[in-house]
């Protein structure tokens, strides 16, 4: 097993380091002087241009400028926003909270409904509930969720009035973000019906950016329900007169899961990407709408460092996945 | 007892693998239901000038967001509709097909091309060269894709073609990977020996010896290319990284919906309609093909 994690943790550090030279060639790659970018459209003298070239770092040669940002990044230092003049990191933690609150709450719906779909459809295979599974979920996979967002807000928002079209609170409130995580802050403040708006305010973010991994989950969870009941020891738990609940519950799903929760820790990647469309539409406070913001204002180092962290983020998440995955299936350490 | 059994006089000649292809193929509703889609799209898209009503860009500015024709105030002049300067929807939705699909077809035979010669070749020749490709094509899916393409728009400024571009990048991954596994599940086959035995150069043997031994995965992942194509291009274009105003494109169309939600319903639908109708009609048939191509799946 440790051999197993050993050899896994060889295959984030080539990943770690091409994303870091990715990020680092980035700001290489624009077009353009990028300390006039800096400068602005007013322009700057040569002697200027010298100094702030200089103060950029960028009169060094290519290596060891990249080995000064990898210092930099490793200590936690990836420079400072050219429109706000914060450290990136610590613009980044404090959104990074709403997207994770977000991003738990999406996943937990798709794994919600996505499950249980998926097990049912398996089980009753050819049957109309199996096709309506099926077909709802390949419509999910096809989804545009930025246009899937605006036709929720229309109906639940614009027409029935039952959900806020955007933000995380209702200005009403005052709440002190200790943690950054909306539910829990309203939970411990003491205003009354803070929480209840904090949740009305995710519902609808939760199911857009729920979507596609829940298409994907019951999908997923359905073949491998599938694969897993022509198992012979289902049969015998079957022929040892279990009850049907029982057979499909504890002896098929407990292995149908397998597959099922790599699928879940790869949809990771997916849900940074889906927050990034979400949280532009409703206008939610996360690092997916700053990316956007960063991008359209040609912040650079927010672009880069932006990048670089949830890259980062991923490759982690993946490697967590392959560690659990390697715990839960004892089989796959001895592959490969 | 003697027991006869009868022979045929005319045995059935064995199908040509189209027809073959068709039976297995036309067995599934859903995948021939999205054909019909696609076949439809691609009408519309090449007879775009014909089939719509109006100019995509022409502003009629005595009819600004009037409704679709079943509804008050609408009329048979603007069939779906008029958007907030007065262009026509449905003319900007036929003209819109036409953008979606070029855009799927140059993303796909974009990265087809690149992904088939980087997967042939490492796949083929192996040691570190394969080790290189492979570890850059594992960096590259470490990231979201959207991200990613998001970066190189960043990098190369937000226009139509450079969202082709990226897209075109992002997706590169998959249909390397895809090759490079084929190959080396083919590579040591008795066919691919021989060829070898017979003398054949490197380049033969890539490219006429194991390619079209590859091609049935590849097929199906170019088909659902399209979908992912069409998806991430209109989402650039919402995001107002993609096509610029005024193009119809069709996640353009949307990006600035949000502000009409409440007046004009109809410019935030049915573009989106459009989209997922597409998106869907192309998963349908890749769906289809990967159980008529794959093998294992004949009975």
């Amino acid at each position: 097993m440790i051999q197993f994690i050993i050899r896994r943790f060889f295959y984030v550090f080539p990943a770690f380091i091409g994303v870091t030279l990715l990020t680092f060639s980035l700001i290489h790659l624009i077009p353009g002087d990028p300390v006039e970018l800096r400068a602005g459209e007013r322009g700057i003298d040569a002697v200027r241009h010298a100094k702030l070239k200089a103060e950029m770092g960028l009169d060094k040669p290519l290596t060891v400028q990249y080995l000064k940002y990898i210092r930099g990044v490793f200590t936690g230092d990836l420079g400072k926003s050219f429109v706000t003049k914060k450290p990136i990191l610590e613009e980044f933690l404090t959104l990074f909270p709403a997207t994770l609150e977000l991003s738990f709450c999406a996943m937990s719906f798709a794994i919600l409904f996505g499950l249980p779909a998926g097990i049912i459809a398996g089980v009753k295979r050819g049957s109309p509930i199996d096709h309506t599974v099926m077909g709802i979920s390949l419509t999910g996979y096809s989804m545009p969720i930025f246009w899937w967002g605006l036709l929720l807000i229309l109906f639940f928002s614009v027409q029935l009035g039952w959900t806020p079209v955007s933000g995380r609170l209702s200005a009403l409130f005052w709440i002190d973000t200790d943690t950054g995580f909306m539910l829990i802050d309203t939970l411990r403040s003491d205003e009354e019906g803070a929480f209840k708006s904090a949740l009305s305010h995710l519902i609808l973010p939760s199911i857009v950016l729920g979507t596609i991994p829940l298409a994907v989950i019951a999908r997923m969870t359905r073949s491998a329900m599938l694969e897993v009941l022509q198992e012979d020891y289902v049969r015998t738990a079957k022929a040892k007169g279990l009850s049907p609940l029982r057979v499909i519950m504890v002896h098929a799903l407990r292995n149908a899961l397998i597959p099922v929760i790599t699928v879940i820790g790869l949809q990771i990647g997916v849900l940074m990407a889906g927050a990034i469309l979400t949280e532009t539409i409703f206008a939610w406070p996360g690092v997916g709408k700053w990316i956007v913001e960063s991008i359209n204002r040609r912040d650079y180092p927010a672009i880069q460092g932006g990048i670089l962290i949830i890259a980062t983020v991923i490759i982690f998440v993946n490697l967590a996945v392959d560690l659990v995955y390697g715990i839960i299936n004892p089989r796959i350490r001895h592959t490969r | 007892m003697s027991e006869t059994i009868a022979i045929p006089r005319n045995p059935a000649p064995p199908d040509t693998p189209l027809k073959e292809f068709w039976k297995y193929f036309s067995e599934n509703k859903g995948a021939v239901m999205g054909l019909y889609v696609i076949v439809f799209a691609i009408i519309l898209a090449v007879f775009a000038d014909f089939l719509a009503p109006h100019s995509p860009f022409h502003q009629y500015r005595d009819a600004i967001l009037q409704p679709p024709w079943w509804l008050e105030g609408g009329n048979f002049k603007f069939i779906l509709g008029t958007d907030d300067v007065g262009r026509c929807i449905l003319s900007r939705m036929i003209h819109g097909a036409r953008l979606s699909l070029f855009v799927g077809c140059i993303v796909v035979t974009l990265s087809l091309a690149c992904g088939i010669i980087l997967g042939l070749t490492s796949g083929y020749f192996g040691g570190y060269y394969e080790a290189f490709v492979m570890r850059l094509m594992d960096i590259m899916l470490a990231l979201p894709s959207l991200l990613l393409a998001m970066a190189i728009v960043a990098i190369l400024g937000p226009s139509l073609k450079n969202a082709i571009l990226a897209i075109a990048i992002v997706v590169l991954p998959h249909y390397v990977r895809l090759t490079r596994a084929s190959v080396m599940s083919e590579k040591n086959r008795d066919y691919v020996t021989a060829s070898r035995v017979c003398g054949a150069g490197p380049l033969r043997m890539m490219f006429i010896v194991l390619l079209p031994n590859c091609m049935a995965p590849l097929i199906v992942q170019a088909t659902l290319g399209f979908s992912t194509a069409i998806l991430d291009a209109a989402a650039l274009g919402f995001l107002g990284m993609g096509a610029q105003p005024p193009t119809p494109e069709w996640g353009a169309m949307l990006a600035n919906a949000l502000q009409f939600i409440q007046r004009a319903w109809w410019v935030v639908t049915f573009p989106g309609v459009t989209i997922l109708i597409t998106v869907l009609a192309f998963n349908l048939a890749g769906d289809g093909l990967r159980d008529a191509l794959d093998p294992k799946m004949k009975r």
